[in-house]
């Protein structure tokens, strides 16, 4: 079974005054099979610990580790960590222009697999991916999420989900901004990836709504930096009924 | 990347007057305007006294069936017939100098399907060299022009093009130059009634390579697109000077000049200016720059300049941006397992993508992806730290 182990992790990012420590020791184990949801208040630091677990260079570890089955994640460069399994839905995914959609993929593909795919099962793939995500054929010829609509972006994240096919997917707030249609269409895109064989999910999300669609097993309070409380699929809709203000509050 | 949009600044330099006499156009020092910019030590005397009776510059013309190709004398008519007048050294004595002149004449209502090719080749820098070509559109033709500029020279050449009424007329100008090439070349279009000009700039050898590239309208209703690529290397001056001359109403311009340096010293200018004269009411213009700075070392410098003379515009903008690799899209592609090169390979190319694909001259398109490829396989790949 594989394993993404978070220990202590302490994250800072440079200010104009010095650096600023964000995430304050965070502990999770992530196993195949298991989705964990972190949900936590806005600038709790919930996309930091995304961007740190994929290396973006914004962010600075000053302590703690994060292993990929036993492997040393920190010490890989942001591409060995994808080729190593890792994978980030954004929230907010960047645009590329002038590169498109099927160069991208094919291209990410071909460095994941570390050979280019089989022209014409790929060609379909791409079309089973971009059709089951309520995304139009001519999407593969546009631009990488330039002109595309919020929605679009993030279905184009759960598109590459799928056909990247990660061992363990990290999912930035890829609800925010849908509408429930949408939602429904990316919820969908994630469970058939959390039924392969061996696959772990880290979703974040503000909001308790995806968690309707997408079942977790573990839910992770986030506040200030830390998991502040952990608990089963109850603990959501706890969080539902009262909101953060409880964890919130205890802090202030 | 960083976005700076200037507001119009009204330059005083946007025409100045031209002349036919060499002797009204002083050897420049370097601190003029239109020269500030150009490294004159390395032009070889282009722009003072050189003598300009080299004939190491070879001409072939490659012209579908019902093209005129034509030699001129120096005093033919055709010559001067787009409305230039030189405005700076180098252009009055390319003018004079000129050991031979040609005219490309594409007759009224022809429609061409395959291009017309001019290959200028140089065999050495030694002697410097003068050319001149006229290239007449007639009314209602349709013709596309393909100059490729390659091999060893010092150069200075004039280029004019009178596009008829209604006549459309692409033009693509390639330096495919060797490293040690110098070429300083001037051209001038004159755009009749209705008729559409495209102009398109591709720009990679040499060791100084400068452009001044004019346009005025002869009639209402015509419209200039002029398109631009460059890449400049490790010590390479790459200049773009443009100026379009809204003298027409209801006429319009479109520039969009998108350049990438790489390597220590190089450098490459781009002044875009436009001016939209009084009797220019209800015209359209927009000029864009956009330079991708590869590695350190290099300087780009980008100015564009909107002179408006008239408040009756329909529309008038203008963009210049110069960046280093944007590091959200470099994660972006890395996050999915690109390693860095290849992402920095699928940047640049993005980055010209737009450009390559709005030239569409079908025939050259395939070369320019190639030379892209070429270009960033010398160094982007190097610059790795
Ligand atoms: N580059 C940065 N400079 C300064 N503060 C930052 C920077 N990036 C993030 N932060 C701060 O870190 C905190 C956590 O941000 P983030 O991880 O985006 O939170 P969340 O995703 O939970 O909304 C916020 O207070 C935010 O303002
Ligand atoms: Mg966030």
């Amino acid at each position: 079974m594989s394993t993404l182990e978070i220990k202590d992790l302490h994250v800072s990012v440079d200010t104009e005054d010095g650096a600023k420590e964000i995430l304050k020791g965070v502990t999770l184990t992530i196993k195949g099979g298991e989705t964990h949801a972190i949900m936590g208040p806005n600038g709790s630091g919930k996309s930091t610990l995304a961007y740190s677990i994929a290396g973006h260079p914004k962010y600075t570890v000053t302590a703690g580790t994060v292993t990929l089955d036993g492997e040393d994640v920190l010490a890989m460069s942001v591409d060995e960590r994808a080729r190593a399994g890792l994978f980030l839905a954004m929230q907010y995914p960047v645009e590329v222009p002038g590169v498109s959609v099927a160069n991208f993929l094919r291209t990410a593909k071909t460095a994941i697999d570390g050979e280019a795919p089989k022209l014409r099962t790929w060609v379909k793939d791409v079309n089973t991916a971009l059709e089951q995500l309520d995304l139009d054929a001519s999407f593969s010829q546009r631009s990488v999420n330039e002109g595309f609509s919020g929605g679009e972006k993030k279905r184009h994240e759960i598109a590459q989900l799928e056909l990247l096919d990660p061992t363990f997917a990290v999912l930035d707030e890829t609800d925010s901004g849908l509408d429930i249609d949408a939602l429904k269409t990316v919820s969908e895109g994630v469970n058939r990836f959390r039924a392969k064989e061996d696959r772990g999910v880290l979703l974040i999300t503000h909001y308790t709504r995806i968690l309707r669609y997408i079942q977790p097993d573990f839910v992770h309070v986030f506040v200030a930096g830390r998991i502040a409380e952990e608990g089963g699929p109850e603990l959501a809709e706890q969080l539902e009924a009262e909101g953060y203000d409880k964890y919130t509050k205890v802090r202030a | 990347m960083a976005e700076a949009i200037e507001t119009a600044k009204v330059s005083s330099h946007l025409h100045p007057e031209g002349s036919f006499d060499v002797d009204a156009h002083v050897v420049p020092t370097g601190r003029e305007e239109i020269w500030r910019f150009t490294p004159l030590k390395r032009l070889r005397g282009l722009h003072a006294d050189a003598a300009l009776d080299g004939t190491t510059v070879g001409a072939e013309f490659d012209a579908p069936e019902g093209v005129v190709v034509e030699r001129i004398a120096a005093d033919s008519e055709r010559r001067g017939s787009s409305g230039f007048v030189p405005r700076d050294r180098i252009a009055v004595r390319a003018w004079h100098g000129a050991a031979t002149a040609y005219a490309v004449t594409v007759p009224k209502e022809t429609v061409l399907d395959q291009p017309v090719v001019i290959d200028l080749t140089g065999t050495s820098v030694e002697g410097a060299s003068a050319t001149h070509v006229v290239v007449t559109a007639e009314a209602h033709s349709k013709a596309t022009v393909v100059f490729r500029y390659a091999g060893s020279a010092t150069l200075a050449d004039l280029a004019e093009f009178v596009v008829g009424d209604g006549a459309q007329l692409t033009v693509v100008n390639i330096d495919d130059w060797a490293d040690d090439a110098v070429r300083a070349g001037t051209r001038h279009a004159q755009v009749g009634r209705d008729a559409e000009f495209r102009h398109v700039d591709v720009t990679f050898g040499g060791d100084v390579v400068r452009h001044d590239t004019t346009a005025e309208y002869a009639g209402p209703g015509g419209s200039v697109e002029m398109l631009g690529l460059y890449f400049a290397d490790e010590g390479q001056h790459i200049e773009h000077r443009l100026f379009v001359d809204h003298t027409a109403p209801h006429t319009k311009s479109h520039v969009v000049y998108k350049g990438a340096l790489q390597g220590e010293g190089a450098h490459t200018v781009w002044v875009g200016n436009v001016l939209i004269r009084k009797v220019a009411e209800g015209i359209e213009t927009y000029e864009e720059n956009r330079n991708l700075v590869l590695t350190d070392g290099c300087q780009a410098d980008s100015v564009p300049n909107l002179e408006i003379e008239t408040g009756e515009i329909e529309g008038a903008g203008h963009a210049s941006a110069t960046g280093r690799f944007d590091d959200e899209q470099l994660f972006y592609l890395r996050s999915r397992g690109v390693a860095e090169d290849e992402a920095r390979r699928l940047v640049v190319h993005g980055f010209f993508n737009d450009l390559i694909r709005k030239i569409n001259v079908p025939q050259i398109e395939e070369k320019l992806v190639a030379t892209v490829e070429a270009e960033l396989a010398k160094n982007v790949l190097k610059g790795l730290d």
